[in-house]
């Protein structure tokens, strides 16, 4: 029975390497040959029309041994904090917990929860607090990380924050419908977060 | 596989992923300093007109200034 189980297991591994992650993308954009030939039949003299694929980058491939440095995409709604930057680590609060990001981690993707994301760089950190979004790490240690609303933790007003707090908390004891208590929960959990945030 | 047996108590209230997300964003920004808030605040103030349609044609239409649900 254990000769069996031996002889099972290279299989499943070398199946795994065949398929590839739903994270990669493909190397580099190639045009649709189909398109550019119908195009050039009907207008020879002028330029195909570009698309948005062919204004983005390809991703880097995955490198054989682990780089240096992770580099880090921060965007928001309205912004784009960080773009293409080179860290050491990444420090988010995902809801499974905190997680730490350093070059050559697995590509992943993880729900963040609100919470304080901290960029290394050095013996620098910066800090901001995430209401809430994602992070996608990629094979090639390339993170992107999205949140809706993220500000510098100088930028909270601590006062608001423990009357927000307050409030919140009276309502859930007042709340009677599930969305009510679910609202005034979510309100706890956003600032008892910002307030371990300022004071941690 | 896994069951959804351990669904967000946001989702279990009948809230949306979203709609969760714009509520926690909106406390954030109702907690920041003051000319971080105001900037904030009317950054994401949402202006509308609606015009209300009868017979194919538009009437008048009405502007609205919302601010964003909470």
């Amino acid at each position: 029975m254990l000769r069996r189980a031996l002889g099972l297991l290279p299989r499943p591994i070398a199946a795994a390497r065949a398929r590839s992650f739903s994270t990669d993308l493909p190397a580099a954009h190639t045009a649709d040959a189909t398109f550019m030939e119908a195009w050039n039949k009907v207008m020879p003299n002028m330029d195909p029309p570009k698309t948005p694929l062919s204004f983005m980058h390809p991703r880097p491939p995955t490198p054989s041994s682990i780089p240096p440095k992770l580099t880090v995409n921060f965007v928001l709604p309205y912004a784009s904090e960080l773009s293409t930057k080179e860290v050491d680590m990444v420090i988010v609060t995902a809801t499974t917990g905190q997680m730490g990001f350093l070059p050559g981690h697995v590509a992943t993707i993880a729900e963040l929860k609100p919470g304080v994301l901290s960029v290394h760089e050095g013996s620098e950190t910066t800090k901001y607090f995430v209401s809430s979004g994602f992070v996608f790490i990629h094979a090639n240690s390339f993170a992107d990380i999205i949140a809706v609303e993220a500000v510098p933790l100088d930028r909270i007003d601590a006062n608001l924050v423990q009357k927000g707090l307050a409030d919140f908390t009276q309502k859930l004891s007042s709340a009677t419908t599930e969305l009510e208590k679910a609202e005034a929960q979510i309100g706890i959990d956003v600032h008892s977060a910002l307030n371990s945030a300022l004071t941690g | 596989m896994t069951s959804n047996a351990a669904v967000p108590f946001w989702r279990a209230a009948g809230m949306t992923y979203i709609t969760y997300s714009n509520i926690c964003a909106n406390l954030v920004r109702n907690c920041l300093k003051e000319p971080y808030k105001t900037e904030a605040l009317s950054r994401e103030k949402v202006h509308f007109s609606i015009s209300k349609w009868t017979d194919g044609k538009p009437e008048k239409p009405t502007i609205r200034s919302d601010s964003p649900e909470e």
